[in-house]
């Protein structure tokens, strides 16, 4: 357990009716929404999700975990980044500025950064619409005097985003799988080839299959590195046991734990703490 | 109107048991209540119906354990809880802090099983009820099977009462031909009693693999979709037995709350619902009085059976 205190992310989660301020396409099937509400106040620890309600009715019923891509403190709002997947999010990319969307959140033990020291390198590596929580914690990061890299892959061109944004926050290296934008490949290929500065710690949320090549690439070595796991959700409080994850072998000896609530325990997790 | 207070107007009774108001989260959708003592205090609740409870602590089924359907969910949690001994140690414990009758749901793969349970959990401080879970379709062995035929479901409830020190309420399976036959055999097997309605058995497939979505293949279903069923066979049953019934399957407000009365329940549990709206449980409670007022109804208590008393 990287934070045995569980002090960091300790966050007090609310619902609220929270006011569309923006909703835009900005890569394929990519869309992003920028809310107004209180809970922004509870929004400090990167790598949190909210659970949102996408429309009032029955259907969809339950609720949609998307991770928090930024915040802004002073003007009560934040941004989720979400690809459009089913009806749930297809009715949340028609939503206009002025409605409302119900929010439960913030939710999950984000990325650990109480540590970090100014100085210290980190590498935030991406896939796809796992990209948005990394932007958060990178400008967190960088507000601590952390050099931030970004290595970030997607399917193709049309899938990028968030490049830019990154940008401003340090070095950038994207992959695609076509090969249509920046690398082609996957974002393991590019860490590999040892262009990236030696790191201090690596933060990670991707699919699975990334994942769990980081972890044969760095999992046996003592190298400082988290990922966020993703699963299909009921409360996203911890009670209804739908999203667990087993704990590695070794954090199974150490702890005894026996499984994991991902949207409780996690999203974010050390990088040999889960089995994948 | 009457003259009952606040308190007196939702206040019910499930044969010896009192509950200050019929609302209680339905087993399996709520823990063991600590997720949900961070959004509000429990002892708001009319009751709890904490996490099916079995001898040996349970990992459940590989996921994805749960699907979305329309108006509702499918899931395939498996019966997942640490184990008895964890239970009375670490959660039953906690709960004492709340004024909180307490109904602890309890499975198993045996009949021996079950009656361990039953005889260990019901010695407990605090321990209210049991609600015996003859009925979760998720798990191979144990659960439904007991609550698919009268005789074997009397069997048991007539074993767990033998042992048990609380009242006991079963809780039935919808997944029957006649729930009718169930019920009356388990009330004269000693059932103090019924839970109703469990999860429907159902499926979804991912059409891009045309393979299941459940890693279990089939789950249970729950959600408003189900409320009707639910509604027609607690009215069956409750114009059969002599036993309370705690109704339960898609409730959402006051007015479903209303309607499960009607069709014959003396108290209610919310489930999938509490997943949408974390509040739902004190939210209704708090919007039953004026439902009342609406419906020229004194006590919650007078609504129940109305749909077919004469």
């Amino acid at each position: 357990m990287y934070d045995p205190t569980g002090q960091e992310t300790l966050c007090p989660a609310g619902v609220e009716d929270m006011t569309v301020v923006t909703n835009e396409r900005i890569a394929e099937r990519i869309f992003r929404m920028t809310l107004a509400g209180n809970l922004v106040d509870k929004m400090v620890c990167p790598g949190q999700f909210v659970h949102v309600k996408c429309g009032s009715g029955s259907v969809p019923l339950l609720r949609r975990p998307i991770s928090i891509s930024d915040v802004d403190a002073d003007q009560q709002q934040f941004t989720m980044i979400y690809r459009v997947e089913g009806e749930g999010t297809r009715l949340l990319s028609r939503m206009h500025p002025g409605e409302q969307v119900n929010v439960l959140g913030p939710l999950g033990q984000g990325y650990p950064i109480k540590q970090r020291k100014s100085g210290e390198h980190a590498v935030l590596v991406g896939g796809g619409v796992g990209v948005p929580p990394l932007y958060y914690l990178g400008r967190k990061l960088v507000e601590k005097g952390v050099r931030v890299t970004s290595v970030i892959g997607f399917g193709s061109r049309e899938q990028v985003f968030l490049e830019n944004e990154l940008k401003e926050l340090g070095d950038v290296y994207v992959t695609t799988m076509d090969g249509s934008h920046g690398t082609r490949g996957l974002v393991t290929d590019v860490l590999t080839v040892g262009d990236v500065d030696p790191w201090d710690v690596l933060y990670s949320c991707g699919p699975i299959p990334m994942l769990k090549a980081l972890q044969e690439l760095y999992g046996k070595e003592q190298t400082e590195a988290y990922i966020s796991l993703e699963q299909r959700m009921g409360c996203g409080v911890g009670a209804c046991l739908a999203c667990v994850c087993h704990p590695s072998e070794e954090t199974r000896q150490n702890t005894g734990k026996r499984y994991f609530k991902i949207c409780s325990d996690g999203p974010v997790f050390g990088l040999r703490e889960v089995a994948l | 109107m009457g003259t009952a207070t606040t308190s007196e107007r939702l206040q019910v009774k499930l044969g010896d048991i009192t509950l200050k108001n019929p609302v209680m989260p339905a087993s399996g959708c709520f823990g063991f209540g600590r997720e949900y003592a961070r959004f509000y205090d429990l002892s708001r609740l009319g009751a709890i119906a904490v996490k099916a409870t079995t001898v040996e602590e349970r990992l459940g089924n590989p996921t994805p354990r749960v699907a979305e359907t329309e108006a509702g969910m499918l899931n395939a949690i498996g019966l997942q809880n640490p184990g008895m001994d964890s239970v009375i140690q670490e959660e039953l414990p906690w709960l004492q802090q709340f004024d909180l009758p307490v109904f602890v749901n309890i499975a198993g793969t045996t009949v021996e099983d079950y009656v361990e349970v039953a005889d260990t959990i019901s010695r407990q401080p605090g321990v209210t009820a049991l609600e015996l879970n003859i009925s979760c379709p998720n798990v191979k062995c144990g659960g439904i099977s007991f609550g698919t035929d009268p005789q074997i479901a009397a069997d048991l409830t007539r074993e767990v009462k033998k042992v048990s020190r609380v009242p006991v309420f079963v809780k039935l399976s919808p997944n029957v031909t006649d729930i009718v036959s169930i019920a009356t055999e388990v009330e004269k097997a000693g059932a103090d009693g019924l839970s109703m309605i469990n999860t429907l058995v159902g499926m979804r497939l991912d059409i891009r693999t045309g393979r299941p979505i459940l890693s279990n293949q089939s789950g249970g279903l729950s959600g408003p979709a189900i409320k009707p069923v639910a509604i027609r066979m607690i009215w069956e049953v409750s114009q059969s037995v002599n036993i309370p019934i705690i109704g339960m399957g898609g409730i959402q407000n006051a007015e479903d709350v209303a309607e499960f009365f009607m069709a014959g329940a003396s108290a209610v549990a919310i489930g999938t619902a509490n997943f949408v709206n974390p509040y739902v449980c004190p939210e209704v409670i708090d919007s039953l009085p004026a439902l009342l007022d609406d419906l020229g109804v004194d006590k919650i208590s007078e609504l129940t059976g109305r749909g077919w008393r004469r």
